[in-house]
């Protein structure tokens, strides 16, 4: 009985002092735990502005790259929580992406089947300058190439391979339409490829930047055009907006071309150069005919929505426009030192380069970069390319801001935020007067930065998110190596105020954040069975069948809770490939399956309700083999399970297959 | 005793300031929690069931004496369904349809004439009205948490969910129409 009256004395008297003290709590405490080093101070109110309560929804989608994990983080802000890691350029077993036979086209370079790469910079589509969230663009840097994710399903549906590349670094920075997507080479190859020797890097190897096109309803990728570049390293790229809207800026190091130990003989220039590339005139120069057909081979490969499956094109040629041979198009910028981040501000007007072993950043100016085209003010040409004089196109200058300045965000207010790598800290700038007006810490080593739509014309200046490079003493320990973190300040004040650290899946190279009311009600529940056109999908249990041809054998099999159709599988030999095409009848959100066998020398599949996918299986020895449900369903989960039965090479066993049998049930 | 009613009464109005001070404090109301929590609550693995001993043939004769089963007449069920009328022939058009729909959402679990998974539709009008029938189809998970009817049998079917197949209400509908020629 939990009647007070019943009870002792003191333990009365406790009851009556719980409530007291909950009346002295005021609103909105919560516990801080002290931790590191540098735990935060005023941990209370920050707590409350980044705490989402169980069951309640983030402001903001942030789309972080994986890094060298080859995959895509999908967090809310200003929680930080990870909801799903999206795989996209490396295979993912949980998944069974790039293990399932229909996403493993998506993989397919011409190098073969590539299962992993290095994926730096997420791009959300945008429409006039604003992020759109239809799709997220992000680029492979170790076999050059780009992917496509749908934000519908949050699923990779196309990858397409950069030829003429090395090194797709300075992508997939699109254009202010979508109308192209970038890719730009960091490590210039010789072109065609040849067995060149680096000692004769400066004539031989050569940067390629790249304009591919995006198919405004479908988001399909095609290849324009390619633009033939000096043998520099084409580090980054953002492209014009507002007046600035026809051009990308790329920024270049290693102009000193040299071939080995980078670091010193690359770092030798007080300048390098800020590419600028009229696209629109380039795009019309290849429409008049102009430019040289090249022979290369690159994959194309794209997700079939309708059959589910990806598809691999093979492509034979590239258009590539040379400028020593084509005026007018591209334009060199003197930068200073080794610049790597290359960032327009929302207005279109200021382009900032991170000359990181300056102590000053260079922003040039759009509208004088157009007069001293007009003018001619050109020092000197390069390949036929004229480099314009420094003096004559520079914006601006921020002094002495901090060591190792890298990448520049804005917000809505006319202010810029800047990461500094070797200091450690983001600067926060006005635009057109150059003073800076705060400063704050990031643990530790920041690279890129990201405020919601800071790279578009439509910026959210809520937050900026610092993606570091190492978290040293933030965390527990977990042996060498200590997880990947970002960081979440508040920007709405003058002083920007850290909020929060979290832990992110592989390096979070960079990132894209955008209000969710832009994407969540377009987020796909379930695949409908009826536009399931899946050559080998079963629209209903009547149809589940086994089908031999020669040393393959096809299974056509459904799901639902809590049972395979069929459950049994008999006439599978020692020697024979099993294709298990498994086809998810359920139609309700949230009710995937998971199959798979024992001895898959692959993955498991993870099926969406409505989607057919296959998994491969041989056979090695006789013996029955269970398969099962991976991902729990229902109560009946654990029961969800078959058999294969396989009998030697050569028996004559009969194929045979069923679920249930009458007299059981 | 007087006294101990005393600190009892100003106990309990201590509790009801710390409630409404609670309460208070909530300032911004938090976005709705998602309500589509459709996936089957995840037991412990360890978990099993018992065997249901009238597995064998569960049709409308062994609801016969389950309290829950004995007032089906008035029972409309619990969804978006309040009231349907069945013409008093069969439109063929509309079961030939939904024996379509049936057959390709529904039998993986339902076979026509016999129990399987779940129970057969055949005669389902002696023992269901019209609108419970389309209330499950319509509403299972809600159903099988709140409706006398669609809780038993979720017990009587070895806690098989009914999944939903997310069919619209004129697709479910035509199914009904297709249970009338069973």
């Amino acid at each position: 009985m939990l009647n007070p009256l019943t009870m002792k004395n003191k333990f009365f008297n406790l009851l009556l002092v719980l409530p007291l003290l909950s009346l002295l709590t005021s609103c909105g405490e919560y516990a801080a735990t002290k931790s590191g080093p540098q735990a935060l101070s005023g941990a209370t109110d920050a707590a409350s502005k980044v705490y989402v309560a169980p069951g309640s929804y983030d402001e903001f989608y942030l789309f972080t790259s994986g890094g060298f994990s080859g995959q895509v983080g999908v967090y809310g802000l200003p929680s930080g929580r990870l909801f799903r890691v999206i795989p996209t350029l490396a295979v993912d077993a949980e998944k069974g992406y790039g293990f399932s036979e229909e996403t493993k086209p998506l993989l397919m370079t011409s190098h073969g089947f590539i299962p992993w790469d290095d994926a730096h910079h997420p791009k959300i589509s945008q429409t006039n300058g604003t992020a759109d969230g239809r799709w997220l663009f992000i680029n492979g840097n170790n076999t050059p190439r780009i992917a496509r994710i749908d934000l519908t399903n949050f699923e990779t549906v196309e990858t397409i391979e950069v030829p003429l590349s090395g090194g797709n670094h300075s992508s997939p920075f699109l254009t202010q339409g979508t109308e192209y997507v970038i890719a730009g080479t960091r490590f210039s190859v010789p072109i065609p490829q040849s067995d060149a020797s680096t000692k004769d890097f400066a004539a031989k190897f050569k940067g390629t930047l790249s304009f591919i096109k995006v198919d405004p309803k479908t988001g399909e990728m095609k290849i324009h055009f390619q633009v033939l570049m000096p043998g520099y390293d084409y580090d980054l790229s953002h492209s014009g907006k507002g007046p600035s809207h026809g051009w990308t800026f790329f920024t270049s190091y290693n102009t000193e071309q040299q071939g080995s130990l980078k670091e010193i003989e690359a770092s030798q220039n007080d300048k390098d150069y800020v590419a600028a590339i009229n696209w629109q005139k380039a795009a019309e120069l290849v429409d008049a005919g102009q430019g040289e057909d090249m022979a290369v081979t690159y994959y194309h490969n794209l997700m079939d929505e309708s059959t589910q499956s990806a598809k691999s094109e093979i492509i034979k040629t590239v258009k590539v426009l040379d400028p020593s041979k084509h005026k007018g198009f591209v334009y060199f910028i003197p930068t200073p030192k080794s610049p790597h981040g290359m960032d327009v501000d929302p207005s279109g007007e200021y382009i900032v380069a991170g000359g990181k072993l300056s102590a000053d950043m260079a922003v040039h100016s759009f509208s004088k970069m157009l007069k001293a085209i007009e003018s001619n003010a050109v020092e000197k040409e390069i390949n036929g390319i004229p480099v314009l004089k420094y003096d004559e196109v520079l914006g601006g200058v921020v002094k002495q801001a901090g060591l190792g300045p890298l990448h520049t965000e804005f917000d809505d207010n006319g202010y810029a935020y800047t990461s500094f790598f070797i200091s450690s800290e983001i600067v926060k700038w006005k635009v057109g007067t150059w003073e800076i007006v705060d400063r704050v810490p990031t643990y530790y080593s920041i690279g890129h930065l990201c405020v919601p739509g800071g790279d578009t014309r439509k910026p959210w200046g809520k937050y900026v998110i610092a993606l570091n490079k190492i978290t040293k003493d933030r965390y527990l320990p977990t042996g060498p190596e200590l997880t990947q973190s970002a960081q979440l300040y508040d920007i709405t004040g003058e002083k920007m105020k850290l909020l929060l650290d979290f832990p992110t899946i592989g390096e979070p190279h960079y990132a894209q954040a955008i209000p969710a009311s832009v994407i969540m009600d377009k987020s796909r529940k379930v695949y409908k069975l009826e536009e399931n056109k899946h050559p080998h999908m079963i629209k209903s249990e009547d149809e589940t069948k086994v089908v031999r041809e020669g040393n393959t054998v096809h299974v056509y099999m459904s799901t639902i809770r809590s049972h395979f159709a069929p459950d049994n599988i008999e006439g599978i030999r020692v020697g024979d490939v099993v294709y298990f095409h498994v086809t998810n009848l359920e139609q309700d959100w949230d009710v995937p399956h998971g199959f798979s066998v024992l001895g898959a020398q692959n993955s498991e599949l993870l099926i969406m309700p409505g989607v057919t996918r296959t998994l491969k299986w041989e056979p090695r020895f006789v013996g029955n083999f269970p398969f099962y449900c991976t991902d729990f369903c229902s109560a009946l989960h654990q029961e969800m399970q078959g058999y294969v039965r396989v009998s030697p090479a050569g028996a004559n066993t009969p194929v045979k297959y069923w679920t249930g049998s009458e007299n059981a049930l | 005793m007087k006294s101990a009613k005393k600190i009892l009464m100003i106990y309990l109005v201590l509790l009801l300031m710390a409630v409404f001070t609670f309460t208070g404090c909530s300032g911004d109301s938090p976005p709705p929690v998602a309500e589509n929590q459709t996936k089957a609550s995840k037991p412990d693995e360890e978990e099993e069931e018992e065997e249901d001993e009238k597995k064998e043939n569960a049709s409308e004769k062994n609801e016969a004496g389950t309290e829950a089963y004995e007032h089906w007449q008035n029972n409309k069920g619990i969804g978006p369904v309040k009231k349907i009328e069945l013409g008093e022939t069969i439109d063929q058009t509309m079961a030939d349809a939904g024996a379509k729909i049936y057959k390709e959402k529904c039998t993986s679990c339902h076979k026509p004439d016999k129990r399987f998974i779940g129970p057969s539709p055949k005669g389902v009008f002696e023992r269901r009205t019209p609108e419970w029938v389309m209330n499950m189809i319509l509403n299972p998970e809600k159903m099988v948490k709140e409706d006398p009817i669609a809780k038993q049998l979720l017990m009587d079917y070895n806690l098989s969910p009914m999944a939903n197949q997310n069919l619209t209400e004129d697709e479910a509908r035509k199914v009904l129409e297709y249970f009338r020629t069973l």
